[in-house]
């Protein structure tokens, strides 16, 4: 099959996404396929004209690639591609928009607001900043509604450090959501096909699983399938399956979750273009599962294909 | 059967039928317990997008190798071709050819040191002596002194050895002599003794700044007092634009503490990969040894086009060309910094180098705002990566070597741009509104306020080290 493995770009994820594309690519074609990986930028129509795929695999990680901005586009040349739609993608990209679709069906997500910039220059929002951080308690995590791996993320422990963290955050997108800081456990659940793979706990060496944890082979510890209760990992599947339905993604994505200390899941937010990297969530959860890297490359593209 | 693509990142390390978390948790276990402190930061995967061509990046360090001759390099590389083709791809000698050292000793004495040719040896880039010192002298936890804000690319090399690095703060006079002084005490009394002080004390890269006279004095003579080496990195010394150029640390302590790392890299080309050091003889053995392991010996083809170009007779007046050019796209630097950046914001004037140092109000993070400024396709160094510490969050580098003078221009008014509305959004949130108008020309900055810099708290980013 020709395939065409979209990656790269101009997101802040770039590096990230250059590493699951190449890996996605070197995996597919070793199955046989005709792959051509593609550095998505200005010429990304002539390039997909020349070579013609049967199918795209998106590997296009952050903005254009995950907000549904190169599905649209790939509707429009009608070229099948991996993963969930246009809408589902931007549901899912924009943190604020999918939380409050969890709420409304009665999936646990921490309390939130969400401060847009312009409500804040415009329209004093600024007034009621103190007693919005205030009503969600401290700490306070301040993040871009529309980032991916954990780019801006700060942890307001006082008021004072609210405009700070808000400065940061605004530097990756105009709207910024304050939510209530839950400790506990990263639990990541990768749906693949509507089905969950076994629950992935992420334990950073620092206090953080920020950026530099995600990435760095031996920054964090993976436990798969985690540690925790038949029971817990039976509810974090359950959700994610929920989560999965409910945003209508298709194809694969990851639903990272908290197990805060009382034993109670917290879904945070829904991955529509999960990492395929060395030290990704997905590709480790498949394996859990029985499935390897070069099935589940293989899977994607059947399941993009509607089998 | 996959197809190339120009900008594609590193190959993923599985193959098709292997299995990602079996492989990832097998290299873990094989992993040095010093990869851990090399790890690959958020910055440098920010950074992996100002390769891409429509991005104005004054976040290089590279010098600008476009003005060398090409009829110069042609007819040098000729030269060696004709008459010594054999030597030219042959190994040599671990501290380098003896021509290329006698050509060392003529370049130190353009700076007016005098060094012997047996004193020096020739490294792959000034960088290697930073690694080879390392080498010879950090044991894991030993303690390294450094400028605070230090050379970026140290930063992986300190950490590379598990060295403990502890900053010193700087001001318009270069390093801050009774700071050391005082660190050097307190680290007596908690039985940690430094191994060396490491110093770039002309024309500071990060910071721009030179060390004065009497700071250099007391330094060698702190060193000496104690018994401490000092790595004097000295790429800039050449590359002065204006003021009196002052003595090398190695020429006030007469080399027998003071090692002196120099480079082709700003003054020549990069693209050589040839440096130098000049060090007391038992150091020079174990660095010697040290090169031996690394890489048998520097580059016998480059010592060779070094030497016939230094014969030439042509480098004086190129490095006049080098100077004027750089000297104007710093004073294009500088001015637009003047007419696009806010008040809040103070920087350097460096006398000479490559870059110039800035220092926003300390509620902006500049990493955060590389993010932006990456969206509207400029970017700079954020200061964080010249320290290990966490500090250098509000600063940024901004380099000027680089860039042509139409690139500064709307690189500077960019970032100035993203920075005044970042004041302004913070005036708003803090309902301090911020009003001030651009300022008309360079604000009289106290030099010790634009390079010292306030301690800041660990935030939620994970410190790193580069």
């Amino acid at each position: 099959m020709r395939v065409a493995v979209l990656m790269g770009g101009r997101s802040l994820e770039r590096q990230v996404s250059l590493k699951s594309g190449s890996r996605v690519a070197e995996a597919l074609a070793h199955a046989g396929h005709e792959v051509t990986g593609i550095d998505v930028g200005h010429d990304l129509v002539a390039r997909l004209r020349a070579c013609d795929p049967q199918i795209a695999f998106i590997a296009l990680h952050g903005r254009d690639g995950e907000d549904g901005t190169v599905q649209e586009l790939l509707d429009a040349l009608g070229v099948p591609y991996t993963g969930s739609g246009p809408a589902a993608c931007a549901m899912s990209w924009d943190k604020a928009l999918a939380k409050h679709h969890l709420r409304s069906a009665g999936i646990p997500t921490p309390d939130a607001r969400v401060f847009s910039e312009t409500a804040l220059k415009e329209l004093g929002a600024a007034d009621a900043l103190a007693d919005v951080a205030q009503s969600l308690s401290f700490p306070v995590v301040v993040k871009p509604t529309a980032q991916g791996s954990a780019l801006g993320i700060r942890i307001a422990k006082q008021p004072s450090e609210v405009p700070g963290a808000l400065i940061a955050a605004f530097s990756y997108g105009d709207r910024v959501l304050l939510e209530r800081h839950v400790a506990g456990r990263d639990l990541a659940v990768s749906v693949l096909g509507g089905e969950a793979l076994p629950v992935v706990e992420a334990t950073p060496e620092g206090d953080v699983y920020d950026f530099e944890a995600r990435y760095t082979i031996g920054a964090s510890t993976f436990r798969c399938p985690a540690d925790i209760p038949e029971a817990t990992a039976i509810e974090a599947q359950r959700l994610a399956v929920a989560v999965f339905e409910l945003l209508q993604l298709e194809g694969c994505a990851r639903i990272d979750l908290l197990l805060d200390e009382a034993g109670d899941l917290w879904v945070l937010e829904a991955n529509a273009v999960p990492g395929f990297t060395d030290t990704s969530l997905l590709p480790q959860a498949a394996e859990a599962a029985g499935i390897s890297f070069a099935q589940l490359c293989e899977r994607m593209l059947e399941l993009a294909q509607g089998a | 059967m996959i197809s190339e693509d120009g900008g594609r990142g590193p190959r993923g390390t599985t193959g098709g039928g292997s299995s990602p978390s079996r492989d990832l948790e097998r290299y873990a276990k094989l992993f040095a317990s010093r990869t851990r402190v090399m790890t690959s930061s958020a910055m440098r995967d920010l950074m992996a997008i100002t390769e891409r061509p429509e991005v104005i990046s004054l976040a290089g360090g590279l010098p600008d190798t476009s003005t060398f001759p090409a009829e110069t390099l042609a007819a040098v590389m000729a030269g060696v071709a004709a008459e010594n083709s054999a030597r030219a791809l042959q190994y040599g000698p671990t501290d380098g050819m003896q021509a290329t050292r006698e050509t060392i000793a003529r370049v130190m004495a353009a700076e007016g040191a005098e060094v012997h040719p047996g004193e020096i040896i020739v490294t792959t880039g000034g960088q290697q002596v930073i690694d080879l010192l390392c080498k010879a002298l950090i044991d894991p936890g030993d303690v390294i002194v450094a400028e605070g804000p230090t050379y970026p690319g140290a930063v992986p090399t300190f950490s590379s050895y598990q060295a403990d690095v502890v900053q010193i703060g700087m001001d318009a006079d270069g390093m801050l002599i009774d700071e050391l002084e005082e660190t050097l005490e307190r680290l007596e009394r908690e039985g940690r003794r430094p191994k060396f002080i490491y110093t770039v004390p002309t024309i500071q890269n990060p910071a721009g700044v030179t060390m004065s006279l009497p700071r250099r004095r007391r330094l060698v003579e702190v060193a000496r007092e104690r018994e401490l080496i000092v790595l004097e990195d000295n790429p800039y010394g050449l590359l002065r634009y204006e003021g009196a150029p002052l003595p090398t640390l190695h020429e006030l302590d007469g080399g027998q503490f003071v090692v002196y790392a120099g480079t082709f890299s700003k003054i020549l080309s990069p693209g050589l990969r040839l440096g130098w050091a000049s060090a007391p003889r038992p150091v020079l053995e174990k660095l010697n040894l040290g090169a031996q392991a690394a890489d048998l010996c520097p580059s016998s083809f480059t010592q060779m086009f070094v030497t016939a170009y230094f014969q030439t007779g042509h480098w004086e007046r190129y490095m006049d060309e080098l100077r004027d050019l750089y000297r104007s796209r710093r004073d294009v630097m500088l001015d637009s910094l003047a007419a696009h950046f806010p008040p809040e914001a103070t920087w350097t004037r460096p006398q000479g180098g490559l870059f110039v140092w800035a220092t926003l109000p300390d509620f902006l993070d500049t990493t955060d705002l590389l993010a932006l400024a990456l969206s509207r396709n400029v970017a700079f160094v954020p200061g964080r990566a010249a320290y290990l510490d966490g500090r250098g969050g509000s600063a940024m580098r901004l380099n000027f070597s680089g860039s042509t003078e139409e690139d500064i221009r709307e690189g500077i008014r960019r970032i100035g741009e993203l920075v005044r509305e970042q004041v302004e959004l913070y005036g708003t949130l803090t309902g301090r509104p911020a009003t001030s108008p651009p300022p008309a020309q360079v604000p009289a900055t106290d030099l010790a306020d634009v390079v010292a810099l306030p301690r800041r708290d660990r935030d939620t980013r994970r410190q790193d080290a580069t």
